[in-house]
């Protein structure tokens, strides 16, 4: 069948055709639909799916499940393989039992990501775990059905690396719509022998895990549909060798140019295909190297070249830019340098004046409006720990009330250490999401090792800033069924925090009063402010009428 | 063709029934569009191409026929990408913030640009009066821009997109925002 789908749908498309029964995973931007897609159909196709408390649980989780026999998906955005990684790495050692694949979602440009433009491909060389780079959404469907195919033959999870505009690319699919399944039940066998790495096997495991890898290689060699290229040999003698949506824009880049030659479109970027590559540079005079982000494919290929072709020159990113998005513009202005081609872009000649920035705003009527506004009233002084989430928006004009902002629960950590190295009273900020997800530990820490920052959970009873998730704090789950709704005040208190206070940011009294009263106090303290996001207030609202 | 605004003005729902239309004319489609951020109310963006053959999702700097600026200062922001063949259709709504432009400084430097070329129309206020919701300007853009011939979209097909796209609790007034659009 043909219709319009988003990358992420095409994802759960393929998924759901290849027999997936567990499905874990962390919200966040680019890849957060898939698990929310996956919560509403999820029931009806016999399928299990979690929104896990982070991205390494969710990893984990899935372990569980493939080690019981049950074929499984896990998502995240980019920052969650690294959370997740300590289990990763160990994954590659073990492989699977029961297929399953694991959607990574970079976000080039950063569009909807603060904390670094992460390259996650190299996270393919750390683990040895291969990895898939689908370009469209065609490709999302097809690659995550390929993925569960490998990973079934090789016993290897399979890595799928997508990027924001994948994820949110929308084309006509040509799919199969699964038909709805029966919940399946695993079983777990024991098998020690595979499921522990300790030595003395993990050392044999190693090689286990490398001579596997040269198999998938070979595999892979073979494959047309993985590899492939495109495009015919010309005079000049040029070739490129291109990877994800990048591919797309070379393809227009050259039909802009009238420009023929032939393109190697790299569908698995771990193991590389090297014969392939070897046979694709022979003969050739230049190559362009069109890869967004880090240069990880011009490397290999210049390695590949010196016996493949060593008089090959190889362009790459002396002509295409290491930060940022590629799009076709920046190709055809590299074809251009190497061909010759004239390329001028278009461009409207009135001359008008430059629209300034605009910055994200809290919503109006948001909780953390009120937080945000007691901390510069209260305590201008005080150093300020932001963290993941919508109140990050603290450090825009006009609230600036945010001294560094890093990673999940990171906010606290750097807090405790500010706090133990300068005796200063600081502020931290952290979301209930973010509480849930890596704040615990954090908090344990300024307990232990006795710091005295006040930390701020900001209660708002959802995950918002990645489109509305539940959470443990909530009292549902991914697939809305009832479960417990933790008190992170009682977690908190648990932790041996003395000071917590729970109260309503809308109070205002309550709330200057409260940081007045821990601003005095030598050890750590807790104020939850809880109140409801106002977006979901007025979309619970909207549903009830 | 590309597609400016700010978060909350439905933008993601426009693309998803141009999308669909342009697939039920026949032609190949590629989108692109932006979540995240956006929801609060930061720049949205999205890109949205159909053809005989499209490969790339995006539009580079200077390649679009046709801008739709939901929003004022986001319609002055996408001259920058435009090229010397783009038009405009520009919502006259204004989404202001501390440091931004005038209403009228904006309209100002819009009206630097050739007359042919430029669209201004009041969607969002029109939309509000007559059918009491501002989300439906987007809907309501879409039908301006076929009547005008913005956009190569038949005008059975994009009610058919709609039917196909919008959940059966709003179509009606989808509909509604689209002729009114087209009537306009
Ligand atoms: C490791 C990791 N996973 C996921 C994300 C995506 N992400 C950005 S903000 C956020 C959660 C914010 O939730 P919360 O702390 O409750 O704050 P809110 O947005 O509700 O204010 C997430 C999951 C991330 N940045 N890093």
């Amino acid at each position: 069948m043909k219709k319009i789908l988003l990358g992420n749908e095409a994802i759960v498309k393929g998924a759901l055709v290849s027999g997936v029964s567990f499905v874990s995973g962390y919200p966040g931007c680019p890849s957060a639909e898939i698990g929310d897609e996956f919560g509403k159909i999820a029931e009806k196709n016999g399928v299990y799916a979690e929104w896990s408390t982070n991205e390494k649980v969710a990893l984990e989780a899935a372990i569980g499940a493939s080690f019981s026999g049950l074929k499984s998906l896990v998502n995240m955005k980019s920052f969650g393989i690294n959370v997740c990684s300590d289990s990763l790495l160990p994954l590659a050692y073990t492989g699977t039992k029961a297929p399953m694949v694991i959607v990574v979602a970079d976000d080039p440009s950063c569009w909807s990501s603060a904390q670094t433009e992460q390259n996650s491909r190299a996270y393919a060389y750390l683990s040895h775990i291969p990895m898939l780079e689908p370009a469209d959404p065609q490709e999302c469907y097809d690659f995550t059905k390929l993925g569960f195919e490998i990973s079934e033959k090789f016993n290897t999870p399979v890595i799928l690396r997508t990027t924001t505009r994948v994820n949110h690319q929308k084309m006509i699919v040509d799919f199969e719509e699964p038909h709805s399944a029966k919940a399946t039940r695993g079983d777990f066998v024991k098998n020690p022998k595979q499921f522990c790495t300790m030595p003395p096997r993990v050392l044999e495991m190693k090689a286990e895990l490398l001579e596997k890898t040269e198999k998938i290689s070979a595999f892979a060699e073979k494959s047309s549909v993985l590899n492939k290229v495109s495009g015919r040999r010309t005079s000049p003698q040029l070739g490129i060798i291109t990877s994800g949506v990048a591919h797309l824009h070379t393809l227009e880049a050259l039909d802009e140019m009238q420009l023929s030659a032939p393109v190697l479109k790299l569908g698995l970027f771990y193991p590389l295909t090297e014969k392939k590559i070897a046979k694709f540079i022979k003969g050739l005079k230049k190559v362009l190297i069109v890869e967004e982000l880090d240069g990880y494919l011009e490397k290999e290929i210049k390695a590949i070249a010196k016996e493949a072709n060593p008089k090959l020159q190889i362009f790459g990113k002396d002509l295409l830019p290491v930060i940022g998005e590629l799009d076709t513009g920046k190709i055809e202005l590299a074809l251009s340098k190497i061909t010759g081609k004239k390329f001028t872009l278009s461009k409207e000649s009135a001359s008008i004046a430059k629209a300034p920035r605009r910055y994200p705003k809290l919503c109006q009527g948001c909780p953390h409006l009120y937080t945000i506004a007691a901390l510069k009233r209260i305590a201008p002084n005080a150093v300020f720990g932001g963290d993941i989430g919508c109140y990050m928006i603290a450090g825009y004009p006009p609230h600036n009330t945010q001294d560094y902002e890093f990673a999940m629960g990171a906010g606290l950590g750097i807090s405790h250490g500010v706090s133990k190295a300068t005796g200063q009273k600081v502020i931290s900020l952290m979301g209930d999401g973010t509480f849930f997800h890596a704040g615990i530990p954090a908090l344990i820490n300024t307990v232990y090792n006795k710091s005295s920052p006040i930390l701020i959970v900001l209660d708002n009873r959802i995950t918002a800033m990645t489109g509305h998730q539940n959470n443990p704090g909530m009292g549902k789950n991914l697939m809305g069924k009832d479960a417990e709704e933790l008190q992170i005040a009682d977690i908190a208190k648990a932790c041996g925090v003395k000071n917590v206070k729970v109260l309503d940011p809308s109070n205002i009294k309550e709330l200057d009063a409260t940081i007045k009263e821990f601003l005095e106090k030598d050890e750590v303290s807790v104020i939850v402010c809880k109140l409801i996001c106002a977006l979901l207030a007025r979309r619970q609202q909207a549903a009830k009428e | 063709m590309l597609i400016k605004g700010v978060g909350g003005q439905g933008i993601v729902t426009l693309v998803a029934i141009i999308a669909e239309s342009a697939f039920l004319n026949g032609y190949d489609v590629k989108s692109s569009e932006l979540h995240g951020l956006s929801q609060r109310e930061g720049s949205v963006q999205a890109h949205i191409k159909f053809g005989k053959k499209v490969y790339s999702p995006l539009v580079y700097k200077g390649q679009a026929d046709l801008v739709i600026g939901q929003e004022l200062l986001e319609g002055l922001r996408s001259v920058e990408l435009a090229g010397s063949q783009t038009k405009f259709l520009i919502n006259m709504f204004n989404s202001p913030f501390i440091g931004s432009m005038k209403e009228q400084e904006i309209l100002d430097e819009l009206n630097k640009l050739p007359k042919d070329k430029l669209n201004l129309v009041k969607a969002s206020e029109i939309c509000k009066d007559k059918l009491g919701n501002q989300v439906l300007s987007s809907v309501y853009l879409l039908g301006y821009a076929i009547s005008r011939k913005l956009m190569p979209l038949k005008k059975e097909s994009v009610l058919q997109a709609i039917k196909n796209v919008i959940p059966e609790k709003y179509r009606e007034m989808n509909i509604k925002a689209l002729e009114l659009g087209y009537g306009q």
